[in-house]
């Protein structure tokens, strides 16, 4: 009864998480200015870090985690690299 | 997975489905949303529920099935409490500054 419960669980939330990345990729396409673009990026990689996540749980596999952990990290530092570009016209300053 | 009690697999059930509604709520107003200030605080939503709610659930699942507390799910939480603020405002920066910008309306 719970193996059946945490699998159909998991399967909506997996179908969730996988609409809203499709959501953020038609933003990512479509979006007027490139701030939009950065922000869709931004919520494409946090998609795809729950997806992993979830799949985490699913298989009970903990690589999956170090996968989420190093998204959150590269993540970050990719769409604050391309804000800082949009603002400075450089992503590091003299 | 079939070693869990009732309550705990009723209790990370809710908890997935919420993550996964929220995060879906949060990418859809990004997606319907008219201008670039409403987009904005879309999906953090997605950054803040969504994570807590996957956390706390993987934090359950694997505490119980190894009898013993396992917390390393929170570190991508802290990590995200700690970034997402510091995108946001250079992402309104930019956006406030480019429009400001003579000869160029995005």
């Amino acid at each position: 009864m719970s193996a059946f419960l945490l699998y159909w669980a998991a399967a909506l939330a997996l179908l969730c998480f996988t609409l809203g990345l499709a959501c953020a990729a038609i933003r990512l396409l479509r979006g007027p200015s490139a701030e939009d673009r950065i922000l869709a990026l931004d919520t494409m990689y946090i998609n795809g870090m729950l997806i992993l996540l979830v799949l985490g749980l699913r298989f009970e596999a903990g690589l999956y985690f170090d996968v989420a952990l190093l998204i959150a990290l590269f993540g970050f530092v990719g769409s604050a690299a391309l804000a800082k570009f949009l603002l400075r016209g450089e992503v590091i300053e003299p | 997975m079939n070693a869990l009690p009732l309550w705990a697999a009723l209790l990370v059930s809710a908890l997935l489905i919420t993550a996964g509604l929220v995060t879906l709520i949060g990418s859809l107003g990004l997606l319907r949303l008219q201008t670039f200030r409403e987009r904005m605080h879309a999906p953090t939503m997605g950054m803040t529920l969504g994570a807590f709610c996957v956390a706390l659930s993987a934090t359950v699942v694997a505490s119980l099935l190894q009898q013993r507390p396992i917390f390393h799910e929170w570190l991508i939480c802290l990590f995200l409490i700690l970034t997402s603020p510091v995108t946001a405002i250079l992402l309104m920066q930019s956006a406030r500054q480019r429009r400001n910008r003579p000869g160029k309306d995005s």
